[in-house]
């Protein structure tokens, strides 16, 4: 599974990489006189309503949404890290502000938080980053505090107070390094996610915006012309779900093969 | 138990507030004034007039004082009204509430009829055929984009096979049917989005299920009972489910959120009359009333959901109450 998800992921980052090498024309070259042609020998997954080669677009939407994915959740993971950390380490009024903080977040549905500050600031790449990263702390941080909660109460963090070191020092050298493990699989299913809301946002004209390319906003041309162009709605749907699933993949493996129990028995 | 409930009950008070906060901060911090929308629409007002409009909105005075006349009208379900077309906020958002919850519900109860059936055979004939594929089956469900196979099903079911309608809540000429035409035409127009919202949602809840079974099944209670000579069925059916729905029903607390906000893409491209549509069309005309309503009231229906999940589950799990 893990390998599988490893595999997978690192196609990803090859396409990625390797986007104009791959791609066989400029993404934003439009031909109108070749608009909603369906597949072909010349255009291997068919052209949009500009004339544009989906393919190409595919291939670099790729990088987007690759990139999305990973710093929205660097946010997400950093904000959430952070705060989970002082409310497990520090406890008391601390811990409980910070908890009565997660849960005002986890009650507003996130999705309407994200509409609405998209809406107001302006749609954009760094503002989709930006925002999927404000909303998505919360697991991150849960998991982070239970963690350093467990952590706190072992032997070697008792004698490293006794024997003088700072609190920074602490947190940061013994106890964060122990806990993370869960949170590593958490922030590839973040990813996941992360790629995922990208991808709705674009389609719903809120995130990347054309002619810049995202497998969400070539779906929003698909809606439109679902009665003549089949292939604006397959194929970029295919690329999410492949991306999607790829960090699944990865943070399901991840999640056995960091479990001391699982990771004995011989998990496919 | 009465002292449970009141501890939640304190718990929730601050995070009531919170969220008001939060809202009122968000609308009010981002750019794009109230003013701004509306002036920019008509080049011959003058500062005068400007100024005016924000007096009548309260929108010079310092913003913990703005926070306080919102939380005041908030108390009194006054959200104000809309920019758009100056109806009570209440009224749109209670005119459109019912059809968001219909269809989440419907949804829910297809996610559930179906996950805990097939959670419960799975974890029965563990690591078989059945399992396997149920497992692939549900994976695949978990990462495919919900929009996408919303518009794959409408390109299917509505363009080429034209069996299904692809928006909307009821047909042309619904006030003439009679009540039985109302509910088959209302079905009708169900399925599409609860499927699509029902098949992303099962494989969560499946696996969840399935584990939760598992473990249940390898306690020593169990054991005694096959030992004592019980029919199968009554173990399975009975003691064995009964104790592994319990976690069940903590994640249906926790799906409670996805009740209200959930449904938004679908409600989108179906056209769906429902809250989330409304909110989409007020973020983008700017209508911040509506907003700020629709979000507050979204999240404190949750809280609310939340809440009575909590206590539904210290009443079925006695050891809750005692922590």
């Amino acid at each position: 599974m893990m390998v599988a998800g490893i595999a997978a992921v690192s196609l990803l980052f090859i396409v990625a990489i390797f986007a104009p090498v791959i791609a066989p024309y400029d993404y934003r070259e439009q031909n109108i006189g070749q608009r909603l042609m369906p597949p072909s020998s010349q255009h291997i997954l068919g052209t949009d309503e500009l004339g544009r080669d989906v393919f190409s677009r595919m291939v670099f939407g790729t990088r987007i949404s690759i990139s999305v994915g990973i710093i929205a959740v660097a946010i997400a993971a950093f904000i959430g890290i952070l705060l989970g950390a002082i409310a497990g380490y520090w406890g008391g009024w601390v811990d409980n502000v910070i908890m009565r903080v997660v849960d005002v977040f986890l009650s507003i549905p996130t999705i309407y938080l994200i509409l609405t500050v998209i809406a107001y600031l302006g749609p954009s790449i760094i503002n989709v980053m930006i925002v999927i990263g404000l909303t998505g702390w919360t697991g991150i941080a849960r998991l982070t505090r239970a963690e350093v909660l467990k952590t706190k109460k072992m032997a070697y963090i008792e004698s490293a107070k006794l024997a003088g070191l700072g609190k920074a020092r602490i947190i940061l050298r013994h106890i964060l390094p122990n806990s993370l493990t869960p949170v590593l699989v958490s922030i590839t299913f973040g990813i996941a996610g992360a790629i995922f809301t990208e991808a709705a946002l674009s389609f719903l004209g809120l995130g990347v915006q054309p002619p810049f390319p995202s497998w969400g906003n070539i779906l929003t041309s698909g809606k439109d012309y679902m009665h003549s162009a089949w292939w604006l709605i397959v194929f970029p749907g295919i690329a999410i779900f492949i991306a999607v699933f790829a960090y699944n993949m990865l943070g399901e493996g991840l999640r056995d093969y960091l479990n001391p129990v699982t990771r004995r028995q011989d998990t496919t | 138990m009465k002292r449970y409930i009141l501890k939640r009950l304190l718990l929730i008070i601050p995070v009531l507030f919170g969220i008001t906060i939060i809202t009122f901060a968000i609308i009010h911090i981002t750019p794009g004034s109230f003013t701004a929308v509306n002036m920019q629409m008509d080049p011959h007002a003058s500062p005068d007039s400007i100024a005016r409009l924000k007096a009548l909105y309260g929108l010079d005075k310092p913003a913990h004082i703005q926070y306080w006349e919102w939380l005041k009208r908030f108390a009194r379900l006054d959200f104000g009204r809309s920019f758009i077309d100056n109806r009570p906020v209440i009224d749109k958002i209670g005119e459109r509430l019912p059809a968001t919850i219909l269809l989440n519900v419907c949804a829910l109860m297809v996610i559930y009829f179906i996950s805990l059936i097939t959670g419960i055979y799975a974890a029965l004939k563990r690591n078989r055929a059945f399992d396997k594929i149920t497992t692939g089956i549900t994976f695949a469900g978990y990462s495919i984009p919900d929009f996408w196979l919303a518009l794959l099903l409408m390109m299917l079911f509505g363009v080429y096979l034209r069996v299904l309608p692809v928006s909307g809540l009821v047909s042309v000429g619904f006030e003439n049917m009679n009540f039985w035409q109302k509910t088959a035409d209302i079905l009708w127009h169900l399925i599409l989005p609860v499927s699509v919202a029902a098949f992303t949602g099962l494989a969560s809840l499946t696996r969840y299920m399935k584990s939760s079974m598992v473990d249940t099944l390898s306690q020593l209670y169990i054991k005694a009972a096959y030992a004592k000579g019980l029919p199968e069925k009554r173990i399975i059916f009975v003691s064995a489910l009964k104790n592994s729905l319990l976690p069940v029903i903590t994640i249906l607390g926790l799906t409670l959120p996805a009740l209200i906000g959930g449904s938004f893409i679908f409600e989108v491209i179906f056209s769906w009359p429902g809250m989330g549509r409304l909110m989409y069309s007020a973020l983008l005309t700017f209508d911040y009333p509506v907003v700020m309503g629709g979000i507050t009231i979204a999240a404190f229906l949750t809280v609310l959901g939340n809440f009575i999940a909590d206590i539904a589950y210290a009443y079925v799990d006695p050891r809750i109450r005692y922590k």
